[in-house]
């Protein structure tokens, strides 16, 4: 791996300063490395941070047909990673102009690394350098206790899609507004939940704080619970009582391994709990990567194309631009493609809040032609776009955005896929045109880890109770011993698993409207002393 | 097999009382309208997985990377390694890891290619997204363009058959599997890790156009071992032809006239080489019931069993794949036997008959040692054998081994399937113990069963 030469380097620093002239931000600096193929091999398995902690799996040829991306939430073949100052790689034989379009493309990646807020927790640190830490900590336990710190690994990759990166996020932005612990609780569990409080006696309540601390400013709180402590002469007792059994939770499963792990917290086997914690943060590190893949790719596509054709430099490359161009950011007649649907999303929003329609006028209207004639011309496009880029992800973008106009305008369709049987052939037709559809086919396909809680109440006797919030797809049945087994191993007790399975009935393959039948069992798999077992649980409900 | 060949079939069976009691009380085979198509879409679909987002990424899409840089076995670690530890795995209590014996195709070139790669997977708690596609047939895609509501928009043949498939003309049948060094890596490993038996008799020799080469050869003036004895004879010789030579009793070597020329080499020759040779013919039953785990346990162990071979005859391995349902038929390749999805109804005799025609218009038996591996889930329409043991017997006269796995369905009684019943019954099992073994295992078995099934397959102890 070398860096890429000076002339190209001016070509990228070039870039930079037209991309901030149009109104992205990020940060000066960046990395350009030109990578072989025998690169590639090597960091590929490492999502391309090539300070990755070694992995034996990493030299192995892994099945991914099963589980595809679920698997793995980094794409193993960014361009560009997400580290400070920012790293991409090229391809060593790329012309100028061709250079110029990735560098657009990269610093459109680079924006959204440094401004979208679903990698707000990767903003303070950089990646390349933490990795490299925890990759000589892991080497060093490595010679320390040899193979065991692979088994570590292995268990921790095991639950790594797991973690709880919503909560982690939710850690930033919670805007302090100055209520005390027991101050919420009073409100939102005390009157509400032990004295079920009348509503008019509730907002009784609300004036009546809100008065004291009018009176009495910073003593308010103080003075007013004064009073309660008369009204409820129980409530302080009731307040530590909530406080003691209410720890604060841990947000995942490795989390709380970590925390509570009867065998992690034994002195010999502290160590490992280094091991679940690199696991852990570099699993949510990467978590926003796949989470933002629509949102991402649209946005690079956006300002590659945007900047691309008002950059004097390359002119008389347009033919061969438009041929590599339309290939990335062409709509497949069957398939998707993320950089050619973000990137029709960004340009359709634009030109929608150009024209004003994301306001109350606008959707109030009903006639389609009027729909179809308003414009406000507010030229607020841009800053809305961009506005956009900040605060959404994959899920929410598509979930407010995809109307019917988008899938109107860009002639969108859900495609069905049947056999016909006297053909000899897979047919392809158009299912449905119907935003709703087409919304929930693009839901259908996006990176969506299962939801598995630990069960406090039915832990019993040492063992870890967890139950797979039902979503209406199964676990896949192979992997579910060897990923109890690794947990069991780090528990360090019994282990038990609460899912559901599904049988399919009939169906045909001629006519895929009709859908097969699916029945549900609820069953419970335990993990005790390496024996997998599985039994059937009773439908409660 | 189409579906009324299949009735009469079963009809007939039926009328001579000897239908299978396992079929008359299930006959979803009878009904199976599925066809034997090629699995694996990644390599014969043209159309990617309707709805797959993550698949695109900037290195394919922008510079045009990524997707030649090949498998990864440039960078795996020496198998003999992954082995190891593997086995240390099993030491710790944990269940091994490494598998052995999947298929990688890469490309869809002129040839095909089979490569043998130790492959693992990370488990983890994910969705399963599987279930319903194989009813829907994938669920629903993005489209773009132009088409109403339920219109047909394009269609792709299931079979790839027909326009140049794989092997061209000019090929001849002998190149059609290029299988890769792994493989006879792979037979090395299973013989040597695995304690696989060494085939004693390799049968009769036959010259093959392959060299070694040989220190046989004499040179006089140079070469690379001096031959001291014929050296000295010449050097006889020429002091006789000079009369350099005094009496019998009164030689002085160091009075010897030597030439150049007197001196005898051993020269590395070109030797032709004799080896034995091997056709194997695999079989397998991709009737309905075999669907799932079954199929994939025969098809793991016959490639183990492929490269066990190559390893052992040095590449010079002749295979031959049939695929049977209630009608037998041969294919072209590895790939296709491999990937070949079930349908249909059992009958094991038609296999039998079709291998047994296939020998005898090529007259295998006299040039070669003949192997025959055969998998199935146990299930035959026809319960007594009456066709299979005569066909069966047929083979035993002329096969140096004959491996019959069965993969035992989870519903099924151990050792209770009909293939095996009636095994037992005609006695051949015991009176050709020598030449035909069966084994029976369940369908869920490890790669450590198929394995040891291997061994008791073709080991050369009596069982």
């Amino acid at each position: 791996m070398q860096l890429i030469d000076q002339k190209t380097k001016k070509i990228m620093e070039g870039c930079k300063e037209r991309a901030w002239a149009a109104g992205l931000s990020f940060d000066e600096e960046s990395l350009e490395y030109v990578v072989s193929n025998r690169d590639m091999i090597e960091l590929m398995p490492k999502n391309m941070i090539p300070t990755l902690y070694d992995y034996w799996v990493h030299d192995v040829e892994v099945l991914k047909e099963k589980g595809k991306y679920e698997l793995y939430p980094g794409n193993p073949y960014e361009t560009v990673i997400n580290t400070r100052p920012a790293i991409s790689f090229y391809n060593d034989n790329n012309p100028d102009w061709l250079n110029v379009m990735i560098f657009y493309h990269v610093i459109g990646h680079i924006d959204f690394f440094q401004n979208n807020l679903y990698f707000r927790h990767t903003w303070e640190y950089d990646l390349a350098g933490q990795a490299l830490a925890d990759k000589r900590l892991i080497a060093r336990l490595r010679s320390e206790y040899g193979r065991w710190v692979d088994y570590v690994i292995e268990f921790a990759r095991g639950i790594d899609n797991l973690v709880g990166y919503h909560n982690e996020l939710a850690k930033y932005n919670r805007s302090e507004n100055g209520c005390s612990s027991r101050l919420d609780y009073y409100f939102d569990y005390f009157l509400q939940t032990i004295k079920q409080v009348s509503t008019s006696e509730y907002v009784k309540q609300i004036e009546l704080f809100n008065e004291y601390s009018r009176k009495h400013g910073k003593l308010g709180e103080k003075a007013f619970f004064a009073d309660v402590q008369q009204k409820y002469p129980e409530f302080d007792a009731s307040f530590e009582k909530y406080q003691q059994k209410h720890e604060p939770e841990s947000p995942d499963l490795l989390q709380f391994l970590i925390d509570y792990s009867p065998f992690l917290n034994k002195d010999e086997n502290k160590w490992m709990k280094s091991v679940l914690h690199i696991i852990r943060s570099t699993s949510i590190y990467f978590q926003p990567q796949i989470r933002t893949k629509i949102m991402n790719e649209g946005w690079a596509s956006y300002w590659h194309e945007t900047l691309f054709l008002q950059d004097d430099r390359i002119t008389g490359n347009e033919v061969s631009y438009a041929r590599v161009n339309s290939a990335v950011t062409s709509m497949p007649r069957v398939g998707l493609n993320p950089y050619a649907l973000g990137m029709r999303m960004f340009y359709f929003l634009e030109e929608m809040a150009d024209r004003g329609c994301y306001s109350y006028d606008f959707r109030r209207l009903t006639n389609a032609e009027d729909r179809r004639e308003f414009n406000r011309q507010t030229g607020t496009g841009r800053d809305f776009i961009f506005k956009v880029r900040e605060n959404f992800c994959d899920f929410t973008f598509l979930n407010q955005f995809v109307d019917q106009d988008f899938v109107d305008k860009n002639r969108l369709f859900v495609v069905g896929q049947r056999l016909n049987k006297e053909r000899m052939t897979w047919q392809y037709y158009v299912r449905s045109r119907k935003a709703e559809d087409y919304r929930q086919m693009l839901f259908a396909s996006l990176y969506h880890p299962p939801v598995i809680e630990i069960v406090p109440e039915k832990s019993t006797d040492g063992c870890l109770y967890l139950n797979h919030r039902h979503e209406g797809k199964p676990l896949v049945n192979e992997y579910i011993a060897n990923t109890m087994l690794g947990i069991e191993y780090l528990w360090g007790n019994p282990v038990k698993l609460e899912t559901n399975e599904a049988e399919v009935k009939g169906g045909s393959e001629t006519e895929a409207d009709r859908g097969p039948q699916v029945s549900w069992t609820r069953v419970l798999y335990q993990m005790k002393d390496r024996q997998f077992s599985k039994e059937a649980l009773e439908a409660d409900d | 097999m189409s579906k009324k060949q299949r009735e009469r079939y079963f009809q007939q069976l039926q009328q001579e009382g000897r239908l299978s009691v396992q079929q008359e009380k299930n006959s979803s085979e009878l009904e199976d309208e599925r066809l034997h198509l090629i699995e694996d879409p990644r390599s014969d679909c043209k159309l990617p997985p309707l709805a797959d987002l993550y698949s695109s990424n900037d290195f394919v899409m922008l510079q045009n990377m990524g997707e030649n840089i090949g498998p990864l076995t440039s960078s795996i670690r020496s198998i003999d390694d992954l082995l190891e530890r593997d086995k240390v795995r099993e030491e710790d209590g944990f269940p091994r890891k490494i598998k052995l014996g999947k298929l990688v195709k890469p490309g869809r070139g002129t040839e095909e290619k089979v490569v043998v790669v130790p492959t693992t997977v990370e488990e983890k708690f994910i969705h399963d997204n599987r279930f319903l596609e194989q009813d829907q047939g994938g669920g629903g895609g993005g489209g773009h363009g132009d088409g109403e509501e339920g219109e047909v928009i394009g269609e792709q043949p299931v079979r790839k058959g027909g326009e140049g498939e794989g092997t061209g003309a000019g090929q001849g049948k002998g190149g059609a599997h290029d299988m890769d060094a792994n493989a006879y890596d792979l037979g090395r490993i299973l013989t040597e890790k695995f304690k696989l038996p060494n085939l004693k008799d390799k049968g009769k020799k036959r010259s093959l156009t392959r060299y070694t080469y040989d220190l046989t050869d004499k040179n006089r003036g140079f070469g690379q071992v001096l031959d001291k004895k014929a050296t000295l004879r010449q050097i006889l010789e020429t002091n006789i032809g000079l009369k350099n030579l005094p009496k019998v009793g009164e030689i002085d070597p160091t009075q010897f006239l030597i030439a150049p020329k007197d001196k005898v080499y051993r020269i590395l020759s070109r030797e032709k080489d004799y080896e034995s040779q091997a056709v194997v013919f695999f079989i397998r039953d991709y009737s309905g019931s075999m669907a799932g785990k079954a199929t994939e346990l025969v098809a793991t162990q016959h490639i183990l069993i492929y490269s066990w071979l190559l390893y052992q005859y040095g590449g010079q391995v002749e295979t031959r794949f049939v695929l049977h349902d209630t009608e037998a038929t041969e294919v072209e390749d590895f790939y296709t036997y491999y990937n070949s999805r079930v349908a249909g109804g059992t009958q094991v005799a038609a296999g039998y008959r079709l291998i047994n025609q296939i020998v005898r218009e090529e007259s295998l038996a006299a040039d070669y040692n003949i192997y025959i591996f055969h998998g199935t889930d146990g299930d035959d329409w026809d319960r007594e054998g009456r066709e299979t043991i005569p066909e069966l017997k047929k083979m035993l006269s002329y096969a140096s081994r004959i491996g019959i796995t069965i993969a035992e369905h989870r519903y099924t009684t151990p050792g209770g399937t009909e293939v095996q019943m009636y095994l037992k019954r005609s006695g051949l099992l015991v009176q050709a113990s020598e030449l035909l073994r069966l084994d029976s295992m369940r369908e869920d078995a490890s790669e450590d069963r198929v394995i040891e099934g291997i061994r008791k397959l073709v080991s050369e102890e009596k069982v």
